[in-house]
């Protein structure tokens, strides 16, 4: 079990600013993030792009903001859980416990809420039946590549990860067979990658199909996937026997779990009191893209304030009988732990 | 009223919403629909990321070339037709004017 005092769940620019905010008052904090990085939307959607809106700042990069935002909290030495997303939320002795999807436990009085656009999960296509085939056959993200050895597999999509998956599970001689189905007749992925693909398809170690689309999915008998249904533009149905459907369409963001957790939600975001950004769960607070209430901006800027708030609140419940003031760090400096 | 044009958008249930949209507020298509409370989500803000604002352009309106980042967004969406844009990329000009657009299903 982590031992902290904020438990942060999102560590993009809002949480890291945070965890700053949180040290002034002595507070520890610990970031839980589903990206395998700090930084979230920043590092993951827009590294490059330029920020014009940061207060003393005429420009940054996205990936720069996050660089700094890191060397500024480094003094209260923040710790992290990357790569697992928040899960569940429980209560315990005046306590919340927060669980991730592989079972790492946190506890805290405090948890914030800066999860912006919430988790990126993959992109489902619309197939009438396809929740049914989820580990049945249908994967939407590769994570053993061993499980395809010698299995039939469709995989769908067009972008570098349909392309990238193709050309490894055909270059290790995986699977048995592999049919790659893909909307259009061009491919936007990397060059060299699109090439490769198009040398496989016809040297026949795998078979193509464009202007095509899977629209269904057939049982096996057992449950299993045993075949799908592609639907080409001109020539109607094709039917496909297949151990295996992967579509592989990107991610897309969704609120996740933290729409189970008993949160006052408002068109996908979650409902907070401007007095401290608390929502209806005492100790509980939402800042930046996720939370939403009258005139909300999402922008990063507000989301700084928001945090700044918060911490203020949340020192007022770990410790009400002590004493807090304002300190300007102008005078006081940055001592860290 | 000066600056104004006339977006129309065809919800998802089929009805028609002629929408008074101003041409000198940078807007695009789907931060007008985000303005008139239509259900148009614009998850990622408008950086061709989500295509949560896939709408099919059902007027002989001339738009410009589609950029390769909506292009890259809409290989990846579902319900994907030849007339298929992203309501993001479509700026609020005067060359829209009339421009009729049914919003994709979510």
């Amino acid at each position: 079990m982590i031992e902290t005092d904020i438990i942060i769940i999102g560590a993009g620019p809002c949480g890291l600013f945070t965890v700053f905010e949180a040290g002034l008052l002595k507070l520890r904090c610990h970031l839980i993030d589903s990206l395998p990085l700090p930084g979230g939307q920043l590092v993951e959607i827009y590294p490059k792009k330029p920020i014009y809106d940061i207060p003393g700042f005429p420009v940054v990069n996205a990936g720069e903001l996050v660089d700094n935002l890191m060397k500024q909290i480094e003094v209260f030495k923040p710790a992290f859980t990357l790569g697992e997303s928040a899960q569940y939320l429980e209560e315990a002795e005046g306590k919340y416990v927060v669980t991730t999807n592989k079972g790492t436990k946190h506890r805290a009085p405090i948890v914030i809420i800066a999860g912006g656009l919430g988790v990126f999960e993959p992109r489902k296509p619309p197939i009438e039946n396809l929740a049914l085939f989820e580990d049945k056959g249908v994967e939407y993200i590769i994570r053993d590549p061993e499980l395809y050895r010698n299995k039939r597999v469709v995989i769908s999509g067009g972008g570098d990860s349909a392309l990238d998956w193709t050309i490894y599970l055909i270059e290790n001689k995986l699977v048995k067979n592999l049919v790659l189905v893909h909307r259009r007749t061009s491919f936007r992925g990397h060059l060299d990658s699109v090439q490769k693909v198009m040398d496989m398809a016809q040297a026949g170690k795998i078979e193509l199909i464009t202007e095509s689309e899977v629209v269904g999915i057939n049982s096996n008998g057992n449950g299993q996937v045993g075949s799908v249904v592609i639907k080409h533009v001109n020539l109607g149905d094709i039917i496909k026997e297949a151990d295996h459907f992967v579509p592989l369409f990107g991610l897309t963001p969704s609120l996740g779990p933290i729409a189970d957790w008993g949160l006052e939600l408002e068109k996908n975001a979650v409902k907070v009191n401007t007095v401290d950004y608390s929502t209806n769960r005492p100790g509980v607070y939402a800042v930046g893209d996720i939370n939403t209430y009258p005139g909300k901006l999402k922008l990063i800027l507000c989301g700084f304030h928001e945090g700044t708030l918060a911490v203020q609140s949340a020192f007022a419940r770990i410790h009400p009988n002590k004493k807090n003031v304002l300190k300007y760090t102008t005078v006081n400096g940055v001592s860290g732990f | 009223m000066e600056n104004t044009i006339k977006v129309n958008i065809i919800d998802r249930e089929g009805t028609r919403h002629e929408l008074d949209a101003p041409t000198d507020m940078n807007m695009n298509v789907m931060e007008l629909c985000k303005s008139y409370e239509l259900p148009v989500e614009g998850t990622c803000g408008g950086m061709a990321l989500c295509a949560s604002c896939q709408v099919y352009l059902e007027s002989d309106t001339e738009l410009p070339d589609q950029n390769d980042a909506e292009l890259a967004m809409l290989d990846q969406a579902f319900h994907v037709k030849d007339n298929s844009r992203l309501g993001c990329q479509i700026r609020i000009t005067e060359l829209i004017d009339g421009i009729v657009l049914r919003l994709a299903p979510q």
